[in-house]
């Protein structure tokens, strides 16, 4: 909350108070105005609180922990899935989402640890390869195994996922209070919001902790992570599994807002994706990975939205489709953002302590 | 006098190469210890094996009546040695406070539930761990540099950084891998001060140096080392006479 605060151009640095308003303003209103530019605008910003909390659990492995995962979106499918399986009419069973979520989180972190342990010894590329193949290897498993028992349906996912019943509160549908009705988007909106929220809260707690500094200590130099003690096996595992956690949940959320998952969802792609978001806003910082997954999963749908009209007045015709301009644009602003801007859009300034806590009596 | 540390007929081999053999040494309680030698006569090894960053071929550690664990550093470290490195090596995205904090990390507790929670323990333990890591940077001179980010410092602070985080682990035994390399005149001989004043505390310490005359006016005793074997083990005013030992340091012998 506070990185975010702090994040904020000009206030930031200058009034906390007053830019931590501005924060909280902006994510309740962000909705209401996307919705004067049409309902799919409120869908975009439910998907970019989805991707945050998937961009916040990687930031957590990838900024802090330093440890390179590009099979990260195969937790997002343990989550995804579990809900799936256990809130479908694929197998009949429709459980609770009190039970699921954490289900979910649970299967993810035990699949956290599961990568977890092969790779303790890796870093850096050959971290990256075999967390790559384990991505992979979940999606492949998600695709095939539907024969000779049909457990996943196969490529063609499961369908008419139950929808976030929050003790008897349908998420899906339209609230209505008196004259005014609230539009199911709304609520899926404000309910992302608490989780992003909560998962902003407690990484913030693990980053400035002896956890947090344990870990941000194996990242800059090993070795010497070892030589004062920290075991770094545990913490190794430990980054993992909670990273994992938050794809888990977020997977989970997902297959109840789309009502629908496939392992295409689920593709090499979507992990750089998310890696993406994490490298654009600034590794190892929490504003970063906010910042980077809302610009990321807005900027190529503006684009998309702007690139057609603009062509068909300008030439008449769509000479570039915005599928490949989003390539283009979104490499390219990778590039420059490499050379321009190496610690991305907020550049980490992260704190793993809090010097306040010395007393006046102390500090001279 | 207590014996604080033993090495018992210690052997490390790199395939063909005898890095360390045989190499057994007591050090006392309070005592500084000196181990000397050349270049590549297996200081630096003795220290890898020591700490557990390297598995021994041969022998054992005996720290305070216990045997030490074998290539599990973190268990070496909650027994109560730590060390510093001969190239720097400190948390370099993390501020000077913040990296001694991270040294006493082994000295505390808490865990995933009590930081989510944020409990009175968690909170306590945290302003503890805050409170002795700046005072562990005033005791060794750097306080008013808490807040920057640890490469920004001097050569010489950022040694004394990384004693400060040694020292943070609450150690009995301090090893010192050539603390002095690099340092000037000055440097040095405050350098010398902080040393006396961890003795004082306490704290033996172990410490490999190339600097004589540092080696000379702090050591109670030392051992000189030259290709993986002991040569000599003495208080420094005899191993400076010992024929070994110059032979070894100045490739001396037969002048003919």
């Amino acid at each position: 909350m506070d990185q975010l605060a702090e994040a904020v151009p000009y206030l930031g640095k200058r009034n906390l108070k007053a830019a931590r308003w501005v924060v909280i303003i902006i994510a309740l209103v962000a909705p209401i105005i996307a919705m004067m530019f049409g309902r799919t605008w409120v869908r975009i910003l439910d998907f970019a609180l989805l991707y945050m909390m998937l961009a916040l659990g990687l930031n957590l492995v990838v900024g802090f922990a330093g440890l390179l995962d590009l099979g990260y979106i195969a937790f997002y499918a343990v989550g995804a899935y579990t809900w799936a399986f256990l809130a479908s009419p694929h197998f009949g069973v429709h459980w609770p989402f009190w039970a699921i979520l954490p289900l979910g989180a649970g299967f993810a972190a035990m699949a956290g640890i599961i990568l977890g342990f092969p790779v303790l010894r890796l870093r850096g590329d050959y971290l990256a390869i075999v967390t790559l193949g384990f991505g992979e290897i979940v999606r492949i498993f998600m695709n095939n195994l539907n024969y000779p028992v049909n457990i996943t349906n196969g490529p063609q996912g499961i369908n008419a996922l139950d929808s976030m019943n929050l003790f008897g509160w349908d998420l899906a549908r339209n609230l209505t209070i008196g004259d005014v009705q609230i539009h199911s988007l709304y609520l899926y909106y404000y309910f992302f919001l608490l989780c992003v929220a909560g998962s902003i809260m407690f990484i913030q707690r693990m980053q400035i902790s002896r956890i947090g500094r344990a870990w941000a200590a194996m990242r800059d130099d090993e070795l010497a992570a070892k030589a004062i003690g920290i075991n770094t096996r545990n913490l190794k595992l430990l980054a993992f599994s909670l990273g994992a956690t938050f794809g888990g949940v977020a997977g989970g959320l997902f297959g109840s807002f789309q009502g629908f998952v496939s392992p295409e969802s689920f593709s090499l792609m979507e992990s750089i994706a998310v890696l993406t978001m994490v490298v654009f806003g600034g590794m190892g910082n929490i504003a970063g990975a906010v910042v980077g997954a809302l610009a990321l999963t807005a900027l190529p749908e503006i684009l998309r939205n702007i690139a057609v009209p603009l062509q068909e007045t300008l030439f008449g015709h769509v000479l570039l489709d915005p599928e490949v301009l989003r390539m283009l644009l979104l490499s390219l602003a990778m590039i420059l953002m490499m050379l321009l801007r190496p610690g991305g859009l907020i550049p980490a300034h992260a704190r793993y302590s809090r010097p306040e806590l010395l007393g006046k009596g102390v500090r001279t | 006098m207590i014996k604080l540390l033993e090495a018992r007929n210690v052997g490390k081999r790199f395939g063909g190469l005898t890095a360390l053999s045989e190499v057994s040494l007591t050090i006392n309680k309070g005592e500084v210890y000196g181990l000397i030698g050349p270049n590549g006569a297996g200081k630096t090894t003795f220290f890898n094996v020591l700490t557990g960053a390297y598995i021994p071929d041969d022998g054992e550690f005996v720290f305070n009546g216990i045997e030490l664990p074998v290539g599990k550093p973190h268990l070496v470290v909650e027994a109560g040695i730590a060390r510093t490195f001969q190239n720097i090596r400190l948390f370099s995205q993390m501020s000077a406070l913040e990296n001694v904090m991270a040294g006493h990390h082994i000295r505390t507790k808490a865990n995933i539930w009590g930081i989510l929670t944020q409990n009175k323990h968690t909170r306590e333990e945290e302003r503890l761990t805050t409170e002795r890591a700046y005072e562990l940077l005033k005791y060794v001179g750097i306080e008013r540099f808490a807040d920057t980010i640890c490469k920004n410092l001097s050569y010489g602070d950022q040694r004394r950084l990384e004693i400060a985080r040694a020292l943070a682990t609450e150690p009995q035994l301090l090893a010192l891998d050539e603390p002095a390399a690099g340092m000037n005149a000055t440097e040095t001989s405050q350098l010398k001060v902080l040393i006396e004043q961890i003795r004082r505390d306490g704290v033996t310490v172990l410490l490999i140096e190339h600097d004589v005359k540092l080696v000379m006016g702090l050591c109670d005793r030392l051992s000189v080392l030259d290709f993986g074997k002991k040569i000599a083990e003495d208080v420094p005013a005899v191993v400076q006479k010992n024929e070994a030992v110059i032979n070894a340091y100045l490739g001396g012998g037969k002048h003919e």
